[in-house]
């Protein structure tokens, strides 16, 4: 089944679906290179799942095509596209052992002798002992390791995961990330992982596609969309921000120039992805770990050049590594701060007045036409 | 969980009084109706009924055990027909109501969609009619020169039927045609409920998982499907030969006195002739034989854990 030729990439050309009036994914275009590591990140409903699904065959698209190389799959039934997936809640088949469960998809395609080929595999995910129990023996860690192998032994040209770590703990989880990333390097199949978790996307993926309403709001390798949001959404849904609205005072060249909470804030021009006139709205961004905090009595100190912002600590929480500060200002209520605890100032304690300061190259400018709220983490949706 | 360090007893500790005594008993008590009816009339029956089965004497002198064994050998050396005959009719209802029912049944659970509800009412429907009135209705649905048997005189359908042995001329009625589709129709619901059951609590994630890997539909259903099945397989032939083999209506309202099935036996025996060790014996003899075959069976068919 696997080609050899490199032009392996998983091509999706306008590919949209429909459930009635609702819009589950809007026309899709999007490439995933040959060996990969691509994850589909978004909220429950998003869109993410029924893309996957497409690329499977589980699901028909309503328009747009499906292509693995030069070959269009849109109309191939799953039993004859080069894919595997391993499904959400893995899916096993409960009447057959581990063993047997592995080799499903090489005996399907008629292939005599399987043993060799699937004690190696059951090797590799390090499960040769348990070859002959049947999955309800194993612990949830094991299952999700045999459903991995299941799919991985018929040397699918892309392997989709659907949300594969959802079902384990934390730590469980870290670990399985950790290993996820090891067999993809090890056997170079391309993999598209589709998840919530922001943090197990960034950390396993090297192209990170952040989905929300059916649509790809930003597509980039983590680093790139966790520095450089270009939406609301992606910049809250992707760790936190801190979102200043602020109004375009001068623009010059390489540096814009803008107003908020009674203090100017400079803006380098190639970071705001938004259309900019002189005395219209701009949201400004800075992630929290990028701010200093200084004492207001100490303002003098802090180096010319630099974005400042006036405020008062509302809250101080010390959490061992850093601590996380909000701040009160008058710019915009409740800014995170994260300051490492290298040298902790006593002063710094809520009710403090305090100058927040960053660089200016770690400001980045929005549409202001957006939901400021757009993609922060409700409450609710975490114990989901 | 080899080596358990205890540690070691700080204080010795007062002897405890176990807790909650009162509900201790609580799991017998509510065992007792159950008991007390299978032992009134289950055991005692059972009892009554084999030391009946080794008696000797007359309905006029009265009967007495004399521990006279000899009568389920006469009982099985002149009635083994009846017997085989039971156990053919019933095996081939079951296997037309397992190939009738499994379609059904995996339509209801797969395909059937807001239809599923109607559709099971309609399967169970016929309990709300007498099974004897069932299968009268069935007598005049095959009656000689009604519509049933003219279509199939004219479809030649009986010249086949009448060459195999199962119909007479172009009679269905009093053949052992019109015995089998009457155990078949009767036991149908049997068969439909019990593979219903387990083909609806098949995670609907398994056919797609058998898709993606390589399993056309077809050997879907062969690999996937029908093993996670068979406990509704097993318990569905189960629930249809056990209760088709001693039934005696059927071959009494459709058949004739060539289709005797051993029930009907039975019943003539203890009602019409009064011979009560006869009937006594037959009864333990079609016990043990269905026993031992379904005991067979289920080995087979290697469901053990499956159930």
């Amino acid at each position: 089944m696997t080609t050899t030729n490199s032009s392996g990439d998983v091509r999706l050309s306008g590919i949209s679906k429909t459930y009635g009036s609702f819009t589950a994914v809007h026309p899709l275009d999007l490439t995933v290179p040959q060996g990969s590591f691509f994850a589909l990140l978004g909220a429950s409903g998003c869109g993410k799942t029924t893309t996957l699904r497409m690329i499977a065959g589980l699901e028909e698209p309503t328009s747009g095509t499906v292509s693995l190389g030069d070959q269009d799959v849109t109309r191939l039934p799953p039993y004859k596209r080069p894919v595997n997936t391993v499904f959400q809640s893995y899916a096993l088949f409960p009447h057959l052992d581990i063993f047997e469960n592995v080799a499903f998809g090489l005996r399907r395609r008629g292939i005599k002798s399987v043993k060799k080929q699937v004690e190696e595999m059951l090797d590799l995910v390090q499960l040769g002992e348990q070859a002959r129990k049947k999955p309800h023996q194993l612990s949830g860690g094991q299952q999700q390791r045999v459903a991995v192998a299941r799919a991985l032994i018929n040397h699918p040209e892309v392997l989709l995961l659907d949300e594969p770590l959802g079902a384990l703990d934390l730590k469980l989880r870290r670990q399985m990330q950790l290993e996820l990333k090891r067999i993809q390097t090890e056997v170079g199949i391309t993999f598209v992982h589709v998840t919530h978790d922001q943090e197990e996307a960034m950390t396993m993926a090297d192209t990170v596609a952040v989905m929300n309403a059916g649509r790809v709001e930003q597509l980039g390798a983590p680093a790139d969309l966790y520095e450089n949001p270009r939406t609301t959404f992606v910049a809250n849904f992707l760790g936190t921000s801190n979102l200043i609205e602020a109004e375009v005072d001068t623009r010059s060249g390489a540096e814009i120039v803008l107003k908020a909470g009674g203090g100017k804030l400079t803006l380098p021009s190639e970071r705001c992805s938004a259309p900019t006139t002189t005395g219209g709205k701009v949201l400004v961004g800075v992630r929290p770990e990028k701010i200093s905090l200084t004492h207001a009595d100490d303002a003098g100190e802090i180096p010319d050049g630099r974005n400042r912002v006036t405020g008062r600590i509302a809250d101080a929480s010390f959490t061992g590594v850093s601590t996380q500060y909000v701040i009160d200002s008058p710019a915009g209520a409740e800014l995170a701060v994260y300051v490492q605890n290298v040298d902790r100032d006593t002063r710094l304690a809520p009710g403090a007045e305090v100058v927040l300061h960053w660089s200016p190259a770690h400001t980045f400018g929005l549409d202001a036409s957006q939901d400021i709220e757009a993609g922060v983490e409700k409450v609710e949706e975490e114990t989901s | 969980m080899a080596a358990v360090t205890e540690a070691p007893p700080l204080a010795p500790v007062p002897a405890k009084k176990p807790p909650r005594k009162r509900g201790r008993w609580t799991p017998y008590l509510l065992l007792l109706p159950g008991i007390l009816w299978l032992l009134v009339f289950f055991a005692l029956p059972m009892v009554y009924q084999a030391s009946t089965s080794v008696q000797t004497g007359s309905l006029e002198e009265g009967y007495e055990v004399t521990w006279h064994f000899a009568t389920y050998w006469n009982a099985l050396s002149e009635y083994w027909p009846q017997f085989l005959r039971s156990v053919l009719y019933a095996g081939t209802a079951t296997v037309l109501c397992l190939l009738l029912g499994y379609p059904l049944a995996y339509l209801i659970a797969f395909r059937a969609g807001r239809w599923r509800n109607l559709i099971m009412i309609l399967v169970i429907a016929p309990f709300f009619t007498s099974f004897l009135i069932r299968t009268l209705a069935w007598k005049t649905i095959l009656a000689d020169g009604g519509p049933v048997v003219g279509a199939l005189n004219s479809l030649h359908v009986l010249d086949v039927t009448s060459w195999l042995g199962i119909t007479a001329g172009d009679r269905v009625l009093a053949t052992p045609l019109a015995v089998v589709c009457g155990l078949t129709y009767n036991f149908l619901p049997f068969m439909i409920l019990p593979l219903y059951t387990s083909l609806e609590r098949i995670d609907g994630r398994l056919h797609e998982a058998a898709g993606d890997l390589y399993a056309r539909p077809f050997t879907t259903f062969r690999k996937v499907t029908f093993p996670l099945s068979m406990p509704g397989v097993v318990s569905g032939t189960l629930l249809t030969f056990i209760p088709a083999t001693g039934d005696y209506v059927n071959a009494d309202l459709l058949g004739s006195t060539d289709t005797r099935m051993i029930g009907n036996v039975i019943q003539s025996q203890f009602l019409r002739i009064l011979d009560y060790p006869t009937a006594a014996a037959l009864s333990f003899i079609l016990m043990f034989a269905i026993l031992i075959m379904v005991t067979l069976y289920i080995r087979k068919s290697g469901t053990e854990d499956l159930v």
